[in-house]
């Protein structure tokens, strides 16, 4: 099946930067209903403006192969980038994600998060896969930063 | 008892021809494998052409205008309505059509809540406020559970609920001390939707009448495959939906019994359930009209009717029989995988016709994953029922659920299919050692 690429369940059974920790900025719990997929994360930023800095990306996930893995991709792919950097490369990983399987993804840009691109053939997948991408962009707004140039970053799921 | 025949190949075979989508591939050409009829069944040809039939000979907004085509339309929902009430053995005017279940059981949920007091005299027994508990179970749908929160909610009653034990039974032990004087109804499940648990519904009901609460029975998961009879049921109301008995999407049932039915208020209103209308109030018409607001849905209805002649062409008792040889071979072949632990009652219990499992180290999302890409459908996640997921410990299973048209060698495919999950996950299992 070319959903589980290697590199997924790879990042799955060995989740990236997984457990919550210290410090953070701000702290997100996203639900996916449908199938009851949860994340909680923690995201640290230092630095304002142009300047600022993703720090830190600490999580604990409870869910699917493919949202528990793209949960470590994403803490691989942002941790010490600069904030412009990953919310790009959240735009990324979304747009190749939602595209039902028309854009590849750049490997240079999203990372492993190419080995997603097969996710995209299956619309009840993308969710799972945007899981941890989602709450990331959600705690960076929690966290003071501006998330709004790339406004097509609406909270999916819940959060408290 | 008479004795229940097995399907011969022949009558399998033809069972399956009714039914145009198992004709279709899925998935690169694989055979549709559907094991998802717990969510929704498929509708056999005739079911689709007494629906077109409707629509094309008389259609009409039925209970209103005098030309032939609203009797015509009128005529044929109310036979619906016969159809349906006979297959559960009770009165016509005893049945009424809703969108589906959930909504037959915010009708009564409603009923409660509406029957908040005010100055018009009420029915006691509707009447909820401090002080009253709404009983329910843990292995509750949403459907089930929800509407029941709101009107505790609403009212300031208190919301109880029976326990789920190990083995997926209700955990009747402390029933006592939540099923008393103070408990005005009590809304439980005739069949799991997850477990395929039955419960004893007769012997729940007859205590609840005892402390003088109504009886609500989700019979979702029941009606499409056993044989249910409200004379000997118990219940004073039931509820369940078409679209899981063969019939079409858009149509449901609540069953009530009449007297209670004549005072209950009604939950949606508008035109079609009223008797006199005046600018400042309205009296409304009996039930069941009185629950039906709007213009109802005929077609669905009368597609629902054949639905339930085909369903007795067959006899419910064979359905029965087929789908609990399925639901034993299935338990039986997950049984040799010690990998895979099934929820609910063991072999050898009766079950609906769902089996749920879990594949310890590998979410349920994956496991159905690897099944579809053999073609066989089957459904993943808390199936609507995330506090009885929470109460086994397992955040999602995976369901397969039976339908006539189900077959041995589907259950073959499923297991087969099932049996890559462990190499794809790379899962420690003796099976994947040999
Ligand atoms: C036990 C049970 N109750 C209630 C429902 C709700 O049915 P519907 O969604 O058709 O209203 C279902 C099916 O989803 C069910 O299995």
């Amino acid at each position: 099946m070319d959903l589980y690429q290697e590199l997924i369940l790879e990042h799955s059974k060995r989740p990236h930067h997984a457990g919550l920790r210290e410090p953070f900025d701000a702290e997100v719990h996203h639900i996916n209903p449908t199938c009851g997929d949860e994340v909680t994360l923690r995201v640290g930023v230092s630095g304002t403006g142009s300047d600022a800095v993703v720090t830190d990306v600490s999580y604990q996930a409870q869910g699917c192969s493919i949202s528990v893995a793209s949960s470590s991709v994403l803490a691989e792919e942002v941790i010490g980038h600069p904030v412009a950097e990953a919310l790009g490369t959240v735009e990324a990983m979304r747009t190749m994600l939602t595209s039902r399987g028309q854009v590849s993804g750049d490997e240079t840009v999203i990372g492993d998060g190419v080995a997603f691109a097969g996710v995209a053939r299956y619309p009840a997948r993308v969710k799972c896969a945007l899981l941890g991408w989602t709450a990331f962009t959600d705690a960076l707004a929690r966290a003071g930063v501006d998330i709004s140039p790339s406004s097509s970053t609406s909270p999916q799921g819940v959060s408290s | 008892m008479t004795d229940v025949l097995p399907f011969t190949d022949g009558e399998l075979a033809a069972i399956r021809g009714d039914f145009p989508i198992l004709a279709r591939t899925v998935r690169d050409g694989r055979p549709l494998v559907y094991l998802d009829s717990g969510a929704t069944s498929h509708k056999p040809a005739p079911v689709l052409d007494a629906e077109r039939a409707f629509y094309e000979q008389h259609n009409a907004a039925v209970h209103r205008g005098a030309h032939q085509l609203a009797e015509e339309a009128t005529d044929d929902f109310e036979a619906a309505r016969a159809t349906v009430a006979s297959f559960i053995g009770a009165p016509a005017d005893e049945v009424v059509f809703t969108k589906n279940a959930t909504e037959a059981l915010n009708l009564v949920a409603y009923a409660f809540s509406n029957a908040a007091p005010t100055d018009d005299p009420k029915d006691e027994r509707f009447v909820l406020g401090p002080g009253d508990e709404i009983l329910v179970t843990e292995m509750e749908h949403h459907a089930n559970l929800v509407p029941w929160q709101e009107v505790a909610r609403r009212t300031g009653a208190t919301l109880r609920w029976v326990p789920v034990d190990h083995d997926g039974a209700l955990e009747l032990s402390g029933l006592d001390d939540l099923l008393t004087e103070r408990t005005k109804v009590f809304a439980f499940t005739h069949v799991s939707n997850v477990l395929g648990t039955v419960n004893p519904v007769t012997r729940l009901a007859e205590r609840a009448h005892a402390v003088g609460a109504l009886v609500v029975v989700d019979a979702c998961q029941s009606v499409p495959h056993l044989a249910v009879d409200v004379r000997t049921l118990g219940a004073d109301f039931i509820a369940f939906s078409g679209h899981k008995l063969y019939g079409p999407m858009g149509v449901g049932v609540l069953w009530g019994r009449a007297e209670l039915l004549e005072v209950m208020p009604p939950f949606l209103t508008g035109g079609s359930m009223i008797e006199l209308v005046t600018m400042e109030r309205s009296t409304y018409a009996p039930a069941p009209q009185k629950f039906e607001a709007g213009v109802p849905n005929a077609a669905q209805a009368v597609g629902l009717a054949a639905a339930v002649r085909w369903v007795e062409a067959l006899g419910i008792e064979r359905i029965h029989a087929h789908e609990a040889a399925l639901v034993d071979l299935l338990q039986r072949g997950l049984a040799e995988r010690p990998w895979v632990r099934v929820v609910g009652p063991t072999v050898g219990t009766a079950r609906g016709g769902a089996v749920a499992f879990v594949v310890d180290g590998v979410h349920a999302h994956d496991v159905g994953q690897v099944l579809d890409d053999a073609g066989v459908a089957v459904r993943v996640g808390h199936h609507c029922a995330w506090p009885l997921h929470r109460a086994l410990g397992a955040p999602a299973t995976t369901r397969a659920s039976f339908a006539v048209h189900s077959t041995a060698a589907e259950v073959e495919a499923l297991l087969t299919a099932l049996d890559r999950v462990p190499v794809i996950f790379g899962l420690d299992t003796e099976r994947q050692a040999s």
